[in-house]
Order: structure tokens, then sequence, then C-alpha cells
């Protein structure tokens, strides 16, 4: 069998539950207060919103039937707007605190991209008006563009993806097309490093591809002899994150994409640490081919718990024929979109309309407001802050390549060997003192990997305060206090959760208690 | 009857002309708490070495492969039905499946138990 | 700059902390050829709020608001009322700014939103579960497909001509890119076509959409029964979720998946995105499904708590054999999609959707009295077809220089085809003066 070296622990340490926390009559514990699903808040009949009375005429629903009930419940506005608040009281964000998730560039989310957004110019637009009454909507997406073509170097974007693996697949849709019109049959495979997220070879496989796997160096880069040696007219590319996921730059990179592309295939940049070289350093001047943005990450559009993201690609000038639509044009009345592929080599459409506008006026704020100078500062104080806490940990724990790194740092687990405590009980721990875990048993080409990206938008202080907490863990873990660990956390909302539970018998859903539709009917 | 091991660190168990396949302790120890295994179902041909199975854990998701060729025979629906099996009895009640054996010259090249034990302890 | 909190001091601290010179030392790493010696040329330097959102608001004062004049489009985003409470909540930090819950201690309250989500979305389509999101419409509808080859495993997906042309031509690029047929049927206005005719043994799946593209609405339930026998899989596309507050749920229709666009709770038009797509399916599927799920289990201490499981399907362990190579989801959408739907409830949703319809039946009177227009459907939601005398875009130009966007021409959709047939949607925003401004301006434009 093959073994997935990803496994961590998921069933819940016996020392986690003999350490209960008393109880009180509610179950609330003073601020955290119990929140029951909205499904076990129903009251028949009762209704959020007032709706006017509907106009009596005979239906036209042809040969389909009205449906009896939905099932859902019936609350009003107060008991919604509690519901919602205390759910969000159970999430930490990064507006509460420190979320050093590595490669995942947890920055601060200014409010006025929110305003923007919301500007009825933009929010209340819909995607089929005449293309005169949305010339200001095509201007943004224009501006955006360019604002993204200008920070790669590159010579043509397309905003259409939905996010950053959806970008993922317009870029090796694209490098497939660009074969495809050379009449190349012949490439069948996508060369993938180690320590590549998992989209890559996912995105990969989902075109067709199959994956090869390129090994890294004792430095934490790709090994470019290995490289070389699988170079050859069955390779469609490379995807290749740089700044990579060990944080390092890749030193060999523009020789990477020079014997890439001498060899016929296309390099695709993994653009998720952008923000590590954004406004210093082009890609293209690296010999990138194309490569995805997440505006959800470099330019800050919220995460909003898992979406949504916008992750437009950039072309080299050899792709740019070959660019999805719908994309806007300048024409002799303004701004003109286009949305058919037509005869061209360009391939058609990866989503309903013309990509996530909403993003897109939330990045162009976040550009705005920092200009080339704040951009080139972002960058140099995000390396700066990782450095720095690679630097202030680096004695105590183990870090897994020589600096310096770019905006993220990587530790291993060979600083808890012998302890019993593993990173998970690290992280677990950490969340008692306030912060999120960095991101935890990835990439996998280190053991119990610890990936701590900081970003450039905490202060000395924030970080000094993560720094003496982790030290300090460091420090325990050595003294041998696993039960410590394992019990942990203990003053979140919710303490371990059993996701081995979880999985062996699924719950996905809320259904009615049993006998409830008895009850009703009666 | 013979109990076989894989470098990929399934067994084989042989009566006669069919063989019992599952995955060793070592393999579950290190996959954690199994929670979903996918089995081939009866009459499929297998070939040795290719995708046979698959198995989960929470984090982890691996396929098992074919120790010998054969005509799967049997699945085991009681590890379908409780997949924990595969950790509280991973060489007897929580085996995977059941093939008729086309080439009993395969198992020759599988290491026996005190083989296996060696290969462990010195690939980990 | 107001979002970068070191000093000076604090940067040369720091820097003697990391032994290293500058920090542009810092980036010895990047090949020197490479590197910019300074901020980036061509671009303005940074600027205050204020003059952001002058820049900002002029290029936003450029587009005709919906909200601000009648409008009548529809075609897969609808202009809905979002009640205030929706906008305040998503707009609390710790929704907003939150990562995926893959820490569930610190994230219970993202996941009991996922897991009522999942439950509101498969108590709309009449489905077992549904997943806690996908992008879009028309990603879910693709990806529908996609899962219907890897359970059927076969290969030719049959999609009928009312499917939405951006939900075909997403499918069709999956396909070409992926290796799968998508064979997309002609266009069908009238809303007649026979797809169970086409059903062979080798069609891995049926996509229809109800209402479909051009607003007909149809019991799909013998269709589910010819699929069932020739060993397929029906996919009901929904493209304006409220009307699973009034129409026969796609379930009960006897659909394997329902990928639906759920925009229409709780999200604005924004230009067309982000949206949130929508994903359910027979229990039987769970498995092969694409995307994130939320359920429940336990905590420590024995209490209920959420997570996110079954994630070995998903690309960050599977890798090269996941599912599907999504990542990030809708979570912000969907989160405002369960606002909205909780706040409706069951009498607000049925209600609603019964307003909308019949608004669209007012509408659709008013329109057929305008000399030369001729109402194309016999059955619809909240939105129909009508023929026109003349070409539509046109006719929709004309209508916006009177400042009233009176629905998508139909050759938006299919340039060059059916030039005389224009989309109109009808929702609870549209008051009576306006649809009698539409009528009247029409028969103005049209005379």
């Amino acid at each position: 069998m093959s073994m997935n070296s990803q496994g961590r622990p998921s069933a819940i340490p016996v020392a986690a539950s003999t350490d209960a926390v008393t109880g009180t009559i509610t179950g609330n514990r003073g601020l955290q207060i119990e929140e029951p699903l909205i499904f076990e808040q129903d009251a028949p009949g009762r209704c959020g919103v007032d709706l006017p009375e509907i106009p009596t005429v005979a239906t036209r629903l042809g040969a389909v039937k009205p449906r009896a009930t939905v099932g859902l419940p019936g609350l009003a506005e107060p008991q919604v707007v509690r519901h919602y608040t205390r759910l969000s009281q159970k999430n930490y964000a990064i507006d509460s605190g420190l979320y050093p998730l590595g490669s995942c560039t947890m920055k601060h989310n200014p409010r006025l991209n929110e305003k923007m957004a919301r500007l009825p110019g933009f929010a209340d637009v819909h995607p089929l008006q005449p293309v005169s009454t949305v010339q200001g909507a095509l201007e943004l997406m224009d501006a955006l563009a360019h604002w993204l073509k200008t920070l790669t170097g590159m010579a043509a974007v397309t905003l259409a993806p939905a996010a950053g693996a959806h970008g993922e697949m317009c870029g090796i849709m694209a490098i497939r097309a660009a074969h495809e019109a050379k009449g190349d049959s012949g490439r069948t495979k996508i060369l993938v490093p180690e320590s590549a997220h998992g989209t890559n070879p996912a995105t990969a496989a989902a075109c067709g591809y199959a994956v090869e796997s390129i090994p890294a160096t004792a430095d934490g880069r790709v090994d470019l002899a290995a490289l070389k040696a699988k170079l050859g007219p069955d390779v469609a590319g490379l995807m290749l994150t740089n700044p990579n996921t060990c944080g390092l730059f890749e030193r060999d990179i523009i020789a990477i994409a020079d014997a890439v592309h001498a060899a016929g295939g296309y390099f695709y940049c993994d653009g998720a640490n952008f923000n590590a070289i954004v406004g210093r350093v082009r890609p293209a001047d690296l010999g990138v081919a194309v490569m995805h943005i997440n505006l959800h990450t470099t330019f800050s559009t919220p995460h909003g718990g898992g979406g949504p993201g916008s992750g437009p690609v950039v072309f080299s000038e050899a792709l740019a024929p070959y660019v999805p639509v719908p994309y806007v044009t300048h024409g002799a009345n303004g701004f003109a979109l286009v949305e058919e592929a037509g005869d061209g080599p360009a391939f058609g459409r990866m989503k309903a309309f013309h990509g996530q506008m909403g993003m897109f006026t939330r990045a162009l704020s976040y550009m705005l407001s920092h200009g080339a100078d704040g951009l080139w500062q972002a960058s140099g104080d995000a390396v700066l802050n990782a450095n720095y806490v690679m630097a202030k940990l680096e004695d105590v724990m183990t870090a897994s390549f020589d600096g310096p790194c770019m905006h993220e740092c990587l530790f291993d687990d060979r600083f808890l060997k012998g302890t019993g405590v593993t990173t998970l009980d690290m992280a677990k721990a950490l969340i008692d003192e306030g912060f999120h875990p960095m991101t935890m048993y990835f990439p996998l080409v280190v053991h119990g990997a610890l990936l701590i990206e900081p970003t450039e938008t905490e202060s000395k202080a924030s970080l000094d305060q993560f720094i003496g907490a982790l030290r300090a863990l460091a420090e325990r873990a050595k003294g041998g206090d696993v039960a410590y660990f394992q019990a942990a956390p203990r003053l979140t909302p919710r303490r371990r959760l059993d996701e081995t539970a979880a999985a062996r018998k699924p719950i996905l859903r809320w259904t009615p208690p049993a006998g409830a539709d008895a009850v009703a009917a009666e | 009857m013979t109990v076989k091991y894989t470098k990929d660190h399934e067994w084989v168990r042989v009566d006669g002309d069919v063989a019992t396949i599952g995955i060793s302790n070592f393999a579950q120890g290190q996959l954690g708490d199994v929670v979903f295994v996918e089995l081939p179902e009866a009459g499929r041909v297998l070939e040795q070495g290719k995708e046979a199975a698959v198995v989960e854990s929470v984090k982890a998701a691996s396929d098992v492969y074919c120790p010998v060729s054969g005509t799967v025979t049997e699945a085991n629906q009681a590890l379908v039905d409780d997949p924990s099996l595969a950790n509280s009895a991973p060489e007897t009640d929580g085996w995977f499946f059941k093939v008729t054996l086309s080439d009993p010259s395969q198992l020759d090249a599988l290491m026996d138990e005190a083989a296996y034990a060696a290969f462990v302890e010195e690939s980990h | 700059m107001r979002y970068l909190p070191l000093t000076e001091a604090d940067r040369q601290s720091m820097l003697a902390a990391t032994r290293a010179a500058s920090v542009n030392d810092l980036f010895r790493d990047v090949p020197e050829a490479a590197r910019l010696s300074g901020p980036i040329g061509g671009l303005p330097n940074h600027m205050g709020e204020l003059e952001v959102e002058r820049l900002m608001g002029a290029m936003a004062a450029k587009n005709i608001a919906a909200g601000s004049v009648p409008s009548f489009l529809g075609a897969g985003a609808y202009r809905h009322h979002v009640p205030a409470t929706v906008d305040h909540m998503v707009q609390r930090g710790e929704f907003l700014t939150a990562y995926t819950p893959y820490q569930p201690e610190v994230s219970q309250g993202t996941l009991q939103v996922l897991f009522e989500f999942q439950t509101q979305v498969s108590l709309l389509t009449g489905m077992d579960v549904a997943n806690a999101s996908m992008y879009d419409g028309a990603t879910a509808c693709a990806e529908a497909v996609i899962m219907a080859n890897r359970v059927t495993r076969r290969k030719k997906a049959l999609l009928s001509g009312g499917l939405h042309p951006h939900y075909r031509d997403t499918t069709t690029t999956d396909a070409r890119f992926i290796g799968f047929d998508a064979v997309a049927l002609p266009a069908d206005p009238t809303g007649v076509e026979d797809l169970a005719a086409q059903i062979d043994n080798t069609t891995s799946c049926v996509v229809v959409q109800n209402p479909s593209v051009f607003g007909h609405v149809r019991d799909y339930s013998d269709l589910a029964k010819v699929c069932q026998a020739k060993g397929a899989l029906l996919i009901v596309v929904v493209t304006e979720a409220l009307s699973l507050g009034l129409l026969t749920p796609p379930g009960d229709m006897g659909a394997d998946i329902v990928a639906a666009e759920g925009q229409s709770f709780g999200n604005a038009l924004n230009f067309g995105g982000p949206y949130v797509g929508l994903f359910a399916v027979k229990d039987k599927y769970v498995r092969q499904m694409p995307g994130r799920l939320c359920g429940e289990t336990v905590d420590a201490d024995g209490r209920r708590g959420f997570v996110l499981t079954l994630s070995t399907r998903e690309q960050h362990i599977r890798r090269e054999k996941a599912t599907s190579n999504i990542c990030t989801n809708a979570g912000l959408c969907a989160l405002a999609f369960s606002i909205h739907v909780s706040l409706l409830g069951e009498a607000g949703i049925t209600h609603l959707a019964q307003l909308n319809h019949a608004k669209a039946v007012q509408m659709a009177d008013k329109l057929a009295a305008v000399p030369g227009v001729e109402v194309v459907n016999g059955s619809f939601f909240n939105e129909f077809t009508v023929k026109l005398p003349k070409p539509a875009a046109g006719v929709v130009e004309a209508l916006a220089a009177r400042r009233i966007l009176g629905g998508v021409p139909v050759s938006r959709l299919y340039p060059g085809e059916m030039d005389d047939l224009l989309l109109v949607a009808v929702t609870e925003t549209n008051t009576e003066s306006d649809m009698d401004a539409f009528a009247t301006a029409l028969a103005e434009v049209l005379s």
C-alpha cells in the first residue's frame, strides 16, 4: 500500500478527557455562550422579514406542483442577530490576533476595501447590463489588469478564475492549449516538486496530465540536476511555487525556467507566496510563463472563513493568445467586453459571468492605498518579520533550513524528539495562549512541519508576545509535561474534537428528532 | 497456511488456491484510526502490484496494492461496516479481500514474517 | 503607510536580530538581475482613504446601479432585497477575517454555520446531503458532470438546450481539458425538448435546468426514471434558488445531483461575482462529492461540536487523486445565504417565492398587451421569454437610454441567434410603477 505521511493524530488523547472543566448550569461560561442550531429554535409561522401581500393571480407553473413544505425553522430578527453574533464569537480571526498560517498570508483586511466594494455602482450592478451602463465596472477591471501586469511584468492577464486552484486550472489549460495548437500531443507529464501545495498535483491530474515528483536538495530547493534529467519531449511543464512552501526563494529559478522552456515545456509559477516579493521582484524577470495570483492573500481580500477567493492568471507573450474569455478591451465607444472565444486559440469560459468583481474592487483599493512605495515596504516588512521570528526561535526549535527565509519560516519536530509532545500538541497549546496555530504538517518534505507566516501587518510587540509563548511552550515540552499538551486546548469554546468519530459515522446535516413528524401530525 | 508480506505492507495468507489479503499491523499503526475502506467487488481480476483497495484514516488516504494476481472471490463486508477492525484486528478479522491465485509462484518473491519484521525494523 | 505597524526603529532592531545588513540583504537569494532597486515604476505611490474613495467613487458613478432604475435582468443573477441584518452580520470580523476552519477548536462559529448551511441547502433542494459550497452555479454544474462521470465510469454528458450557456460553456471547457464528451443540445426557447430519447447506455448524466434559462418550469420525474433505467445520473441545475421555495424540489423529482446558484439569497449582484455554488446529492454519493464537508462530532468533554470531515476526498490529502482540485470555496457568500434563509424561514421563503411568481405573472400580462410583443412561455417562475418585433439588443439599449434596464437579450447569451427574444425577470424589488414604466417604454421603443 502507499503510505501518506500526512497522518496525524485524529482521536482525542486520553489525557484530554480526564481534565474536564467545571460545568455551569446553562453550559455558558461567561462570555462564551452556548448556541443551539438554528433548527432547534423554530416556532412555526414566525418570520424575520415582513413582506407585502401577494397579488392574486392565476399561477403559471405548468405541470409542476407547488411544494407543500421546505422544512426550514422560523425565527424573528433579534434571534437571528443573536445566533450569528454568538457563533461569530466562537471564531478566531485576524481581527482578533496573530494568524500565522504559513502559505496562507493572513494579513489585515482594511475596512476601506469593504466600503468600496459596497458602493452601489459596483455592488448593485447586474453582469448582463448593456455595456454602455457598466463602463465604470469595466474601467475598474482594466485598472486592476494594469496593476497586475505591471507588478508581474507579464504580457496578459485573465481575471476570470474564482480562486487560486481555479487559476491553476486556467494556467494548466492554457499550457495544454498552447501545446495542442502546435500539434504537440506527446507531452503527457507535469513536473511538480515534493514540497508543492496539494492543489498543484490535483490540478495537473484533473487536466489529464501524469504528475511526476521532483526531489528537493538538502537546502530545501528544487534539485536542478534531477529536474533537468526529467525534462524531455514528454514534459508539458513544471509547476513550482516561488518562494517555495519551505519559505525559501529558489535561487536557481532562472536556470530552472530556461531549462523547462528549452525542453519545450512551460514554467507555471504558483503565486500563492507572491506576497514575499510583490513590488520588489517581477515574476517575468524570473522566466515565468504563467502564474496565478491569489487576490485573497497578497492583496488582502478577506478569507471569509474559506472564500470567496479570486485567482487572476498572468501570461507571458508566448501564452497570451490562450487567455480565456471574458476579458476587457478598449473599443471605439469606451471599454468593451469580449465574452465569446470565437474561432481563435483562446479557450472558453471557466465560470459564469466575468469573475469575482467584489474581490476586484477590494484588491484595487488595497493596491491604490499601498501604491508602489507601500508595496515595496510591505513585502520588505513581511520578509523581515518572518526572519525575525526565525532568528528568535531557532535556538529552542529546529529550523529546517538555513536562512534567510522569505515571508515564512519553517520548523520541524526534531526539537520535540523524545518529549512525547507532537506538532499537533504544540499547535493546540498555542491556542490556549491566544494565538491561531501555524500551518502544521505541511510541507511534506520535513517531519512534523510547523510553518509560520506572520505577514507585514503584525507589530513587533505582537511578534514578541508570540515568540515568548512559543519559546515557553518549547521549554515546557522539553521539560516532559506531556499531559499538559495533550489536554490542550482547555480554554476554547470546544476542546479537541473527535475527528475519527466524525469520519466513521458522518453526520452532515441536522435531521428532525425522531417522532417529530408524528407529533406535528397530531 | 503461510503468511507472506510485501514491502508495501500488505499481507497474504494462502489456503489452497485462495489468498486472503489485508494490511499489516505496522501499516495500521502508521495510518492511525481507519475510518473507511473501499474494497474490490467479487469477480474483478486483479494484477500483482496494481491498486486493489483504498484505506482511509482521517488525514490520510492510501491505496492497497494487490500482492498477487488473481480474481476476487469475496470482500470483507464486516470491515466495510466497521473499518476499525483494520486497527483492532489487522491480520485476522480485519482482512480486506480474497482472490483465487492465478500464479502461485508470485508468492515466492514475498517476505515471510521474520523477513518482514526485519524489513520494518530496518526501513523505519 | 497606515497598514504597516513597524517603525523604523523596530526595523533596525529586528534586522540586528536577524544578522542581516539590511532588508534588501534578506532578499539575497533572489538573482540580482531580477531584483528591483526601488519601488516599481509606472504605478502611483500610496494614497489616503479619501483619495482612494474619490478614485473608486468616480468609477462607480459611471455605472448605472440596478437599484437606481426599474430593472428586469435575470439570466442567472437576480436582484432581491437583502435584509440589513445580512450584510451587518457578514461584516463581523470574526467571520470576515477568519481562514478556512482547519483548527476546529477556534472555528466553531464558521463550522456551525456550514453545518446549518448544508442542512438548509439539503432542505431547499430536497436532497439528502449538501456540501459547504462551490465557487458558483456554473462551476458546480461542471463539477456535477465530472462527479457523474466518476460514479458511472462513463464519459458522455448530455446537456439540455435549456441550460444557461455560461454553465454549458464552463462544462464544455472542462470536457475539452479533462477529456470527456459534453453533448450540448440546441437551444430550447420553447421548452419542448425531449431528452429521454437521447439517453443511451453510454450516457453518464443528463443536465437539465429548472426553471430553464428561458424560464420554463418542468417536472423531470419521468426523465429521472429513464435516467435510472439507463444507468445515467440526473443533474438538475437551478440558477434562481428562490424558485425552490415554490416548486417541487429536484430531490422529489428524483435528481441524483443538484447544482445551483445561491446568489438570490443574501448576495448582491456584484457584476457577476462572487456568488455561491450549491451542491447536493443523494446519500450514496457522499464520498464522490467534491468540496468541503462539515460534520457533527463531540469534543473531549463530550459536548457537541463540528469539524471538517471526509477530507480525504480533497486535494490537500489525495493530491493527484482528489475528487476535485477545489480548495477555497465561497464561505462568506454561503454565510450571507444562510443568514438570509434563516431570516426568511419556512413562512418567509414560501411567501417570497409566491410573491415573485405573482409579480412575474402580472408583468407577463402587461408585456403581452404591448403591440407586437408575445410571451413565449406557457409556464415560468419569475422569469420568462418574450418575442419582440425588433432585435432585442437594440431595444434594450434604447430602454437603457430611457433609464430602464429592460431584461437580457437572448443574443447576449447566444451570439448571432434568436435576436428577437428577450429574457425578463421580475422580483419583489419591482414595484407596480416599475412594471408600468417598463411596459410603456417598451411600447414607445417598438412603435
